[in-house]
């Protein structure tokens, strides 16, 4: 899963569903946007049923994460670049 | 929409994204596919993590069904790519047995202009159904994960077109 793999993540929690991971950050998050599938995060397309949900809180991305053979993951880093990306190309629903 | 409609006019390309290859027949239901629309003209990329496309590759010796450039790609590249819109396919049948197949194929659906099918097999058949219903997306069904007879019946159904 090439550079997400490699970042400093927590796991918020896993064998989420995608509406799952949307209230999450709905609830949870600052700043709440949405992108379509293949939107590049951290350099790799994002997988996931419409609408799929990025949480924004300062620097800290929170955000699902979706492996072929463990599910989908909800996963938060921080990363100021990334959200500084987030903030210019998704689009802001909060 | 009856399976032996659901590609309605001859494809010229064709993707088959493959899934987490813990099911023995996804390998078996790939090539098969692959060597059917290699044989009805239809120019075919496999997709799938470097252990499900080993699984086809290595089974493939002369590369009848996986040689030729480009028609081996990686899970993430294809995404990418059609996410960039520098690939896409007339169909693509993602192949689903866990919900991680379910969102992959939401994925494709969102990002590809051609006709998406699933083509669901495994032990929670009723549930990856139910999944994507929900999500509008065509599929083909056959429960089981080591007898490839019921899914390559499926797969028949489907690859019919007008000429």
């Amino acid at each position: 899963m090439g550079c997400i793999e490699k970042l400093n993540y927590e796991v918020i929690d896993k064998h989420v569903s995608f509406k799952e991971a949307a209230a999450y950050i709905d609830k949870n998050c600052a700043e709440v946007y949405e992108v379509k599938p293949g939107f590049k995060i951290f350099d790799k397309g994002m997988i996931g049923i419409p609408p799929v949900r990025i949480g924004l809180d300062g620097d800290v991305v929170t955000f699902p994460f979706t492996k072929p053979c463990y599910g989908t993951f909800l996963l938060r880093v921080s990363d100021a670049v990334e959200a500084d990306i987030i903030r210019k190309k998704a689009k802001k629903i909060r | 929409m009856s399976e032996n409609t659901l590609i309605q006019k001859k494809p010229d390309t064709a993707l088959i994204l493959l899934g987490c290859p813990q099911i023995p027949i996804q390998t078996s239901a790939a090539l098969y596919l692959s060597g059917i629309l290699n044989k009805k003209d239809v120019n075919v990329t496999i997709g799938g993590t470097k252990a499900a496309r080993s699984l086809v590759q290595i089974a493939d010796v002369d590369g009848v069904y996986t040689g030729g450039a480009g028609r081996m790609q990686d899970l993430d590249a294809v995404i990418e790519s059609m996410a960039d819109g520098t690939f896409d396919t007339d169909v693509s049948f993602v192949f689903v047995h866990n919900e991680a197949g379910v969102a992959y194929t939401a994925t494709i659906q969102a990002i590809s202009s051609g006709t998406v099918i699933a083509v669901v097999f495994g032990g929670e058949t009723e549930a990856r159904m139910n999944e994507l219903t929900e999500i509008g997306c065509p599929a083909v069904t056959a429960k089981g994960s080591h007898n490839p007879l019921p899914l390559k019946r499926k797969i028949d159904g489907v690859i019919s077109w007008d000429a």
